[in-house]
């Protein structure tokens, strides 16, 4: 296959395909329905299925269900669905089941609007349900992106028995982009032996919960958890750097920010100005390295989201004080230009020397 | 020495944690003896929801999955579409789970014709969190949480949840039986079996409402509850088939 000329939110639905997932339960929201829309025409030309649910708590929920019996499933939704999803989200958790859920943000609180943001960092990185616990949050810039790191966020969740999230805004799911769908080989995963199928062949009733009324049986099932989770922050760090080698400011930024930043980290180089970029794609587990690489070197970080500032605490962590870090967002649903990023950039480098850009 | 009666093999060995008089423990052994009859064990997958049956999973000798509070029909679904059409998926839910929390994933997994059946019991409050007030409570009843007694000014009135769902098309069986006495156990079971079949013909979505005691929070001794359920509760939910698609 070629490439094809698609929209983002088709991009993930076939890019899911790809991935070998069959099983979709969803509940429409601007600005992701065309992705439950795909499903419905596409999952049973494979074979699989595709539900409509009475509500995203019911879609996750089936889910649930869903990947008890064993098989990859996924749901999507957008920040006001996302949030009813935080529910079932700590469940799968808890009951070590794996699913990807998609959310493509849009602007909140509330019902907010249906413009693109990046305003539900907090809630996707810092867990969001109840309960100790991370999931792996991946974070693509480009359509192309979403091919690989969906195929790769169905790996972790089998390989970890977690549920995976895919961070998109509403700009990257209604953007159109060639992309090809390539199908990434991966090592062989576990079998799925713990599935509840019913016994039939295999001997001892087995049993999925998250509940365990003894506390100290309890803490040690969530120490195993953290294990899992401590295993997950070491190898599942994901993040891109550009023209990093001599440069004085940092943006950080991710997703559809990430680039727009880099359009306006061209011009700035082409005005004699050493920016480079950090792009995060694993926003949890957020990459550290980069940072622990370069914070004694360089004089600045600027970071860029849609949002009042929320991936910038990650930021600072990293940082831990040894450079400053300044923040540049915008909210409500509003996606800040090349030109407004560029401005900063010239503003906390301190003017332009040769500017050509006049 | 013959033997004349043997313990279900749809039950684990595992001793129940239901307060004495409780109907749970009956309705689990109806149920398990339903599935051991059908000889459908080994296909079964349940569902067991939250609240005073949450352990169900330990007691029932099947495949279980454990459902957040009220989301057990969407749970079931997900396991029922995903898996080889043979296999067999109940739900076993409280009243405050399933006629409260959970009143939406009920009546669109009944609307949708989910080939699965629910066990519904009823026992007219809270038993896990301490005798609160559930939808099914009965007008007057003394609960944690209407100290007064139900009031329809107050609190509204009992939902009928076998007669609510009996007016969509998708169920295609729904009977309401209690466990009062033995006779009406016996039926219960008789219920319960139907239930299973249709699901086993795939007739679409069977539900199986059971009228059960919490001897602990009504504050009445085993016996007393028995009555109370024939007395007060009949009257309000009255027995008998709903809807009975089977025959079609
Ligand atoms: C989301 C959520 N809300 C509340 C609870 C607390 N809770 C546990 S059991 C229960 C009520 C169960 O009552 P019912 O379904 O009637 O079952 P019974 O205990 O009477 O058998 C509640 C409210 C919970 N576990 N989860
Ligand atoms: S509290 Fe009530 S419903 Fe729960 S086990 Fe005891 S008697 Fe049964």
């Amino acid at each position: 296959m070629g490439k094809v000329l698609m929209k983002g939110n088709e991009v993930i639905a076939e890019a899911a395909v790809t991935a070998d997932c069959k099983y979709f339960f969803g509940y429409p929201i601007t600005p992701q329905s065309e992705l439950v829309a795909y499903m419905a025409q596409r999952l049973p030309e494979v074979g699989g299925l595709f539900l409509q649910a009475e509500s995203e708590v019911a879609a996750i929920n089936m889910v649930y269900g869903a990947s008890s019996a064993g098989v990859r499933v996924m749901t999507s939704s957008s920040s006001p669905g996302f949030s009813l999803k935080q529910e079932g989200i700590s469940f799968l958790v808890g009951s070590q089941l794996p699913a990807v859920v998609v959310n493509i943000m849009r602007g909140g609180p509330g019902l907010g609007n249906i413009q693109p943001a990046q305003s539900d960092y907090f809630q996707v990185t810092k867990g969001g349900g109840h309960g100790d616990y991370h999931v792996p949050v991946l974070a693509p810039s480009t359509l192309q992106e979403i091919v690989d790191l969906i195929q790769d966020a169905f790996y972790i969740a089998d390989s970890y028995r977690t549920p995976v999230i895919i961070l998109g805004d509403g700009m990257l799911g209604q953007m159109m982009e060639p992309v090809e769908f390539r199908k990434k080989e991966y090592p062989p995963l576990p079998k799925k032996d713990w599935a509840t199928t019913g016994t039939v062949g295999d001997g001892a009733p087995k049993t999925i919960t998250s509940l365990d009324l003894n506390a100290e049986t309890l803490e040690k099932r969530n120490i195993e958890l953290q294990k899992k989770t401590d295993s997950m922050a070491i190898h599942e760090v994901r993040y891109e750097e550009q023209m990093m080698e001599d440069a004085e400011t940092v943006i950080v930024a991710y997703g559809t920010v990430a680039r727009i930043a880099m359009n306006a980290i061209k011009k700035a180089r082409e005005d004699g100005i050493k920016v480079g970029l950090i792009r995060p794609i694993s926003l949890w587990p957020f990459p550290e390295k980069p940072f622990l690489e370069s914070r004694e070197k360089v004089k600045r970080y600027l970071c860029v989201e849609m949002s009042a500032g929320q991936m910038i605490e990650d930021v600072r962590l990293a940082v831990n004080g040894h450079t400053p870090v300044d923040f540049f967002g915008r909210n409500g649903g509003i996606v800040p230009t090349q030109e407004e990023i560029y401005e900063q950039i010239v503003r906390k480098h301190g003017g332009v020397q040769h500017a050509n850009s006049l | 020495m013959q033997t004349v009666f043997e313990k279900t093999k749809g039950l684990t060995d595992q001793p129940t944690h239901y307060c004495p008089g409780c109907t749970h423990g009956v309705i689990h052994r109806l149920v398990a003896e339903v599935l051991e009859e059908l000889d459908v064990l080994e296909k079964t997958v349940g569902v067991a929801s939250v609240g005073c049956s949450v352990l169900a999973y330990d007691y029932f000798n099947c495949d279980m999955t454990q459902a957040a509070h009220g989301r057990a029909p969407a749970v079931a679904t997900g396991v029922k579409r995903v898996l080889p059409e043979d296999r067999i998926v109940f739900t076993y839910q409280g009243d405050g789970d399933l006629a409260s929390i959970g009143m939406s994933e009920i009546i669109h997994a009944a609307a949708r014709g989910e080939q699965i059946t629910v066990i519904f019991v009823n026992n007219a409050i809270y038993g896990m969190t301490g005798g609160q007030m559930a939808p099914t409570s009965l007008v007057g009843q003394k609960t944690a949480t209407s100290p007064k007694g139900r009031d329809i000014s107050i609190q509204g009135s009992p939902i009928k949840v076998s007669e609510m769902l009996a007016t969509l098309d998708g169920p295609a069986y729904i009977e309401r039986v209690s466990t009062h006495d033995v006779p009406n156990i016996i039926k219960a079971k008789k219920a319960i079996k139907r239930a299973f079949e249709a699901q086993k013909e795939r007739k679409g979505f069977t539900f199986i409402e059971v009228l059960s005691t919490c001897p602990t929070n009504w504050g009445l001794d085993p016996f007393e509850s028995l009555d109370w359920i024939k007395d007060h509760m009949i009257p309000v939910y009255p027995l008998g088939v709903y809807k009975d698609k089977r025959g079609e």
